[in-house]
């Protein structure tokens, strides 16, 4: 599925699918997250489908952790439920399997320990088993990321860094250069969660990494309101919804629903 | 990533500046009220079977243990990084304690995590902290203990980084806390060894620390890493025993793993989720451990035991008794160790336990038992 990329750093010979789905042509691409085993497994998987048909450029799953650091409490406690449920590494990545044979490209995103447990070896060959395009791992720093990130690599998955307002200059250049698949831009300075505005100084953020990549830019964390597409749009490439998403789901309701009135903010 | 750089920056500057060298030794003197004593245990060594046993007596600092000396030096690098506002997790409390005090001696504004588990334990340690003038946010997240409250502070931290110093209070988290906390706190060993040396003309067969995340332990380990003959035993919660699973025994009864930005040896399932612990010592209720103490934990140099709850009870009564000392239920741990190693070394054994806390605080655990 994902045999046709080629990585090597610098020379891009071929777009990961990541890549070519997340680059905004006239429209801002949306990317949709939930987690995955929440609120139950089958559910998720149901979930998940309709999302990845519903108009989105990617869906990102999350893998849950008991401490997820990088996460507000609209996903932690997405989390905590899916951890009750039983979910586990093997079982997201079967819900990741079934999301990804829809055919949009699915990401996961989940904290380092779960993956060393498992072995990062044997989650990256699954990974890409599965179907799955890229890897987040929010807790994983880029001067820390050998040797999970060489595993990601030779298993063709794309390893997406994140760059923050705080990010030194030297830092946001090495960030670039070992990505794959697109940058993520995190908007704020703090953890995951739905925000009123997005902060000033994105604009400039994501210039910044424009001139270290030509890799797609996506915004995430806080973003959750048509205005807030409409303010990436002719900035970033992508926005990247999650606890907005993950809160419908709480409640019960459909989050296409939200997503549909997303995407129409990003024409 | 960005701050820990800067940090990294700033306390390198400030360890190679006498300036910052001679006021850091000036907050010690007049404030924490350092060197703190040795202190010779003899009706507690009679009672062990006649072996030497000293306390280093970090119960005497200010505030009542040993996290001040931490809590003292971070806040003046905190000064000297221009940050108006300072957080802390706290487990037991006395870190809590210790960076309220700081705050209000400095001029801080002060924000302390704490579990909603650790605040019923430990009620009069919020009392303090409160009227010393810091916010207590109560975590209700997880485990609501220190695990937590650490997590829910290191997201305060990269949300409010620019104007905020986030105070570790233990040798744990990610660079440069556990190489930084370690320097502040071997002010312990450095001070116990001289002690030790002029009291007696040689140096201790043993000695013993209790190893929570292992601030203390570290502070006086690191003095006699070099002493080849002098034995260096960490001692962790066992709870109700490490076979039960309800204990905080990382290093014993955990394995190698990431938590909280570093990697070290960690209590977890096979899936890699970070388990609950248990320990009837709040200080010492952490799934993980320093990653030092990982290190010499494989190297061979210190040995890694655990001690029950019941055990330690029973050592912060005896000696409480015995030498009119109440210490923390943490530092109990390390007691009743030191009466198995004095048994062991038999009379003329010379034992040197770190007392890194004082127990007024654990009286409501100690009357619930």
């Amino acid at each position: 599925m994902v045999s046709d990329t080629g990585r090597a750093r610098g020379a891009r010979s071929t777009r990961s699918k990541l890549d070519q789905a997340l680059r905004a042509d006239k429209d801002l691409k949306l990317v949709a997250y939930i987690m995955g085993g929440h609120p139950n497994r089958k559910r998720s998987i149901e979930v998940g489908k309709k999302l990845a048909t519903s108009g989105v450029a990617a869906l990102e799953i999350g893998i849950p952790h008991s401490d997820p650091l990088a996460d507000g409490p609209v996903i932690q406690r997405a989390g905590q439920a899916a951890l009750e449920h039983g979910i586990n590494v093997e079982g997201c990545l079967e819900v990741a399997a079934a999301i990804a044979a829809e055919g949009t490209p699915v990401v996961l995103m989940t904290y380092i320990n779960p993956i060393l447990a498992y072995d990062p070896r044997k989650f990256a060959a699954e990974a890409a088993q599965a179907g799955v395009a890229g890897v987040i791992v929010p807790d994983l720093p880029v001067e820390e990321s050998e040797p999970v990130a060489g595993w990601l690599r030779s298993a063709s998955l794309d390893t997406i860094f994140m760059v923050s307002p705080t990010t030194s200059a030297h830092r946001l250049q090495s960030i670039c250069e070992h990505s794959s698949g697109f940058v993520y831009c995190v908007t704020v300075t703090g953890i995951t969660g739905a925000r009123k505005e997005i902060p000033a100084g994105m604009k400039e953020l994501i210039q910044q990494v424009r001139s270290h990549t030509e890799l797609p830019v996506a915004a995430g964390f806080g973003i959750s309101r048509p205005e807030h597409m409409k303010a990436l749009r002719g900035t970033a490439d992508a926005a990247v919804v999650g606890s907005a998403i993950v809160a419908e789901i709480d409640k019960g309701s459909d989050p296409v629903k939200l997503v549909k009135e997303l995407l129409k903010a990003c024409r | 990533m960005g701050a820990l750089e800067e940090l990294e920056d700033v306390w390198h500057e400030a360890k190679a500046d006498t300036q910052f060298q001679l006021e850091l030794a000036g907050h010690r003197r007049a404030f924490v009220g350092r060197p703190t004593p040795l202190y010779s245990a003899t009706r507690l060594g009679e009672h062990f079977g006649g072996a030497h046993i000293h306390l280093k007596r970090e119960d005497l600092c200010h505030t009542g243990a040993h996290k001040l000396n931490n809590a003292v030096g971070q806040a003046l690098l905190a000064l000297r990084m221009g940050k108006k506002r300072i957080i802390a997790e706290t487990g037991a409390g006395q870190h809590g304690v210790a960076v309220a005090t700081v705050c209000a001696r400095f001029g801080f504004e002060c924000t302390v995590y704490m579990g909603t588990e650790d605040m019923r334990r430990q009620s009069m340690n919020v009392r303090r902290m409160k009227l010393l003038g810091a916010e207590v946010v109560e975590v209700t997240a997880g485990t609501k203990t220190l695990k937590d409250a650490t997590s829910e502070a290191i997201r305060d931290w990269v949300t409010n980084v620019r104007t905020t110093h986030y105070i570790i209070g233990s040798v744990v988290g990610p660079h440069p806390y556990p190489e930084m906390v370690r320097d502040l706190q071997r002010v312990i060993g450095d001070e116990a060894r001289e002690q030790y040396l002029s009291v007696d003309g040689k140096l201790p067969d043993v000695v013993i620390a209790c190893v929570g995340g292992g601030s203390n332990a570290i502070g006086v380990f690191t003095a006699f890493l070099d002493d080849k003959d002098v034995a260096l035993v960490g001692v962790e919660a066992a709870g109700e025993g490490v076979r039960t699973g309800h204990h905080a025994a990382s290093l014993v009864g955990g394995r190698p793993g990431v938590l909280h930005g570093s990697y070290s040896y960690v209590l977890q399932d096979r899936d890699g989720q970070i388990l609950p612990t248990h320990s009837v010592s709040a200080g010492l209720d952490y799934p993980g451990v320093g990653p030092e103490h990982a290190f010499l934990r494989d190297a061979e140099r210190v040995e890694y035991v655990a001690v029950t709850d019941k055990d330690a009870i029973a050592a912060f009564k005896l000696c409480t008794r015995l030498e009119g000392i109440m210490p923390a239920l943490e530092p109990a741990h390390a007691l009743h160790h030191a009466g198995v190693m004095a048994r062991e070394y038999g009379p003329g054994g010379r034992i040197l336990v770190c007392l890194s806390g004082r127990g007024d605080k654990d009286m409501d655990s100690i009357d619930g038992v």
